[in-house]
C-alpha cells in the first residue's frame, strides 16, 4: 500500500490544485459560455435557451459598441506610445550612462503602483482647475488647455497617458534586455564602415529586436483587454460612457443591471479577444522553437 | 514568454569615432533627454507627496509642484484615522488591516501550493505532466471577467460572499497558475541527480522538497512572494466584486474616498490616502527591486 502511494504521490499532491483549476477556471468559463446563450437576468436560467441572441443584442447596444471600439483605440494608442517611448528610453539608458540603475528604477517604479493609485494620481494631475493646466497657466501660458477628463472626444488620452506612466517600465525593461543581447561586433563593424548610430539602430538593431516587439505587443495587449481599475479610478467611464471599456460594461451588466446573459456574452467576447491575440503568438513561438 | 530577465549588466564602453565637441554634444543630449524622462515619471509621485502636506487653501492657490509653505501632518492623520469612506468615518486604518488580512494568508497559501505543484511537475513527472502544466498555465491568460459571475454565485452559495476569507480563498486559487509556472520553470534547472541521490537515501517527496530543493531556491520564493503580494495588494476587480463595505481592502476604500461626490473634496487627504495605499508595494520595490523586475516580467501575463 505504501509503495503504491509513493508511486502516485506526484498525481496525488497535484490533484487538489487540478480540481480547483478545473472547476474555478474551466468549469466557470463553461458556465459563462452557457449563460451567454440564455435569457438570464438577475440569476442564471439555463432553461431559457436563446442561442446567439445575446451576442446580437450585445452588438446592437450602443454602449457596448463604444466600449468595444474604445478598447481598440486605447490599445492602439497605448501600444504606439509605449513601444515608441519604451524603445527610445531603453536606447538612451543603453548609452553607457552614469547612474544607469537610478534611471532604470525611476522609469520602472510606477509598475509597483496599483491602477487605482495610478488613476487617482492622474485624475489629480489632469484636473483643469488644480492640475498641470493651472501650473502651466501660472507660468504665463494661459492659452494652455488639457481638458482630457471633461472632453468625450479626447478622454482616451487620459487613459493612454496614465497607462503609459504605469506600463512603460515593463516595455523599457524588455527592450533594454533585448538591446543587451545584441552582439557587440555589429557595433564595431558599423563603426569601421562609418555608419551613423541612428542608422544602425533603425536598420539593424530594430529588425533584430522583432521578437521583443512581439512580446511587448502581446503582453501589453492582454493588459489592455483586462483594463478595468484604471478606468474606474480615472474617469469612471465618463464623461457619459465615452471612456467605457468592455470590462466595465461586463461588470455593470453583471452586478448592477442584473443582466447576466448580456454580461456573459460580453465576457465571452473579451475571452475571444484574448485568444485572438494569444493563439497566433503561441503558434509563432512554438514554430520558432522547433 | 520571458520567464525571467537576464541580469541587466551594463556593457563595457563602446568606442565611437566622433570629434570631441560632437561627442560632448551627444552625451549632453542623452542626459538631457533622460532628465526629461525622469521628470515625467517622478512628477506624479512628487505632486502626491507635496500635496499631502499642504493645507487646502494652499492647494487651491495653485503651485502644483511647490513645497508646502505651511507644512501640516493633518491630512495624513485624517486619512489614516478620520476620513469618511461611505457612511463610516474611521479613516483608512481598518481597510489597511483588511488588505493585510487578505494579502498575507493568500500569498503564503498560493506560494506554498505553487512550490509543491511546480516541484511535482518538474521533479516527479508522470505521463501527461506536460499537458497538466499547459492546462494550469493557460489560467494565467484568462481575463477574469469570464469567471466573475459564476464565482459570485459560488461565493453566495458557500456563504463566503463579502468576507475576508472569501477573498483569501479566491486569491489563493487564482494564484495557482502563476506560482506553479514560476516554480516549475525554476525547478527544471535543479539537477535531477540530486533528487535521485536523495531518493536512494530513502528520502520522501516532501522531505526532498523542504530539505533539498527549497533551500536551494530562495530567489524564486522571493520572486513568487513579491509578485503575489503586489498583485493581491493592488487587486481591485475581485475586491470590488466580492468584498462587502466593512471587509473592503485598500484599493476599494481609496477609490470610494477619492471618487465620492459628497462634501468638500479634501485633496490633501486624498493624496495622503493614495500614498498610504501605495506604500507597501513601493517599499518592496525599493528594497527588493531586482526580484521585483523578474517577477513583473513573469507576472505580466497574469489576468
Amino acid at each position: 500500500m505504501r509503495l503504491r502511494i509513493r508511486r502516485f504521490i506526484s498525481q496525488l499532491v497535484l490533484s487538489p490544485s487540478l480540481a480547483l483549476v478545473a472547476v474555478f477556471l474551466y468549469g466557470f468559463i463553461g458556465w459563462t459560455v452557457a449563460v451567454s446563450t440564455t435569457a438570464s437576468k438577475a440569476s442564471p436560467r439555463f432553461d431559457r435557451f436563446v442561442g446567439l441572441e445575446q451576442y446580437v443584442r450585445l452588438f446592437d447596444t450602443p454602449r457596448w459598441n463604444v466600449a468595444f471600439s474604445n478598447m481598440f483605440l486605447f490599445g492602439f494608442l497605448f501600444l504606439v506610445v509605449t513601444i515608441g517611448f519604451g524603445l527610445l528610453i531603453a536606447v538612451l539608458i543603453d548609452q553607457r550612462i552614469r547612474f544607469e540603475g537610478v534611471f532604470r528604477s525611476i522609469v520602472m517604479y510606477p509598475m509597483a503602483m496599483s491602477f487605482v493609485v495610478t488613476g487617482v494620481v492622474w485624475q489629480w494631475l489632469l484636473s483643469p482647475t488644480l492640475g498641470i493646466q493651472s501650473l502651466v497657466a501660472g507660468w504665463g501660458f494661459t492659452g494652455f488647455h488639457i481638458d482630457w477628463l471633461t472632453n468625450p472626444s479626447t478622454v482616451i488620452w487620459a487613459l493612454v497617458v496614465a497607462a503609459f506612466w504605469q506600463g512603460c517600465g515593463l516595455a523599457m525593461a524588455l527592450f533594454l534586455a533585448g538591446l543587451r543581447g545584441i552582439d557587440e561586433d555589429i557595433w564595431k563593424a558599423a563603426a569601421v564602415d562609418g555608419i551613423p548610430a541612428w542608422r544602425v539602430y533603425l536598420h539593424i538593431v530594430v529588425p533584430m529586436l522583432a521578437p521583443v516587439f512581439l512580446t511587448v505587443i502581446v503582453l501589453q495587449s492582454l493588459a489592455i483587454v483586462r483594463a478595468f481599475d484604471l478606468v474606474v479610478a480615472l474617469t469612471n467611464g465618463g464623461p457619459g460612457v465615452s471612456s467605457d471599456l468592455p470590462s466595465v460594461f461586463m461588470f455593470d451588466m453583471a452586478f448592477r443591471r442584473a443582466n447576466l446573459g448580456l454580461s456573459a456574452a460580453s465576457a465571452v467576447v473579451m475571452l475571444g479577444t484574448v485568444l485572438a491575440i494569444l493563439v497566433p503568438y503561441l503558434y509563432v513561438e512554438s514554430r520558432e522553437r522547433r | 514568454m520571458p520567464g525571467t530577465f537576464e541580469p541587466l549588466i551594463p556593457r563595457p564602453r563602446r568606442r565611437i569615432f566622433l570629434r570631441r565637441t560632437e561627442r560632448f554634444a551627444a552625451r549632453f543630449a542623452v542626459y538631457l533627454c533622460l532628465v526629461i524622462v525622469t521628470g515625467f515619471f517622478l512628477a506624479p509621485l512628487w505632486v502626491l507627496l507635496v500635496t499631502s502636506f499642504k493645507p487646502l487653501d494652499e492647494i487651491r492657490a495653485g503651485g502644483l509642484l511647490d513645497l508646502p509653505i505651511a507644512f501640516t501632518l493633518d491630512p495624513w492623520i485624517k486619512a489614516w484615522g478620520e476620513a469618511c469612506i461611505g457612511i463610516t468615518c474611521g479613516g483608512l486604518k481598518g481597510y489597511f488591516g483588511n488588505s493585510l488580512m487578505v494579502t498575507v494568508p493568500a500569498v503564503l497559501a498560493s506560494v506554498t501550493i505553487g512550490a509543491i505543484n511546480g516541484y511535482a511537475l518538474s521533479k516527479w513527472p508522470f505521463p501527461g505532466a506536460r499537458f497538466v502544466f499547459a492546462a494550469v498555465v493557460a489560467g494565467n491568460f484568462i481575463p477574469y471577467q469570464v469567471i466573475l459571475a459564476p464565482l459570485a454565485q459560488t461565493l453566495r452559495i458557500t456563504g463566503l460572499f463579502g468576507s475576508i476569507e472569501g477573498l483569501v480563498l479566491i486569491h489563493a486559487i487564482y494564484g495557482i497558475p502563476i506560482t506553479t509556472m514560476l516554480f516549475r520553470n525554476f525547478f527544471l534547472s535543479v539537477p535531477d541527480d540530486l533528487i535521485k541521490a536523495a531518493r536512494i537515501d530513502g528520502a520522501g517527496f516532501f522531505w526532498i522538497l523542504f530539505r533539498v530543493v527549497l533551500p536551494m531556491s530562495p530567489s524564486v520564493i522571493v520572486v513568487a512572494a513579491i509578485i503575489q503580494f503586489t498583485g493581491i495588494w493592488n487587486d481591485y476587480l475581485f475586491a470590488v466584486s466580492f468584498a462587502n463595505s466593512q471587509n473592503a481592502p485598500m484599493t476599494v476604500a481609496l477609490n470610494n474616498l477619492v471618487n465620492s461626490n459628497f462634501g468638500v473634496r479634501e485633496y490633501n487627504v486624498h493624496m495622503a490616502a493614495t500614498f498610504i495605499a501605495a506604500i507597501p508595494t513601493l517599499v518592496i520595490y525599493v528594497f527588493l527591486g531586482r526580484f521585483f523586475l523578474r517577477g513583473m516580467a513573469a507576472g505580466a501575463v497574469k489576468g
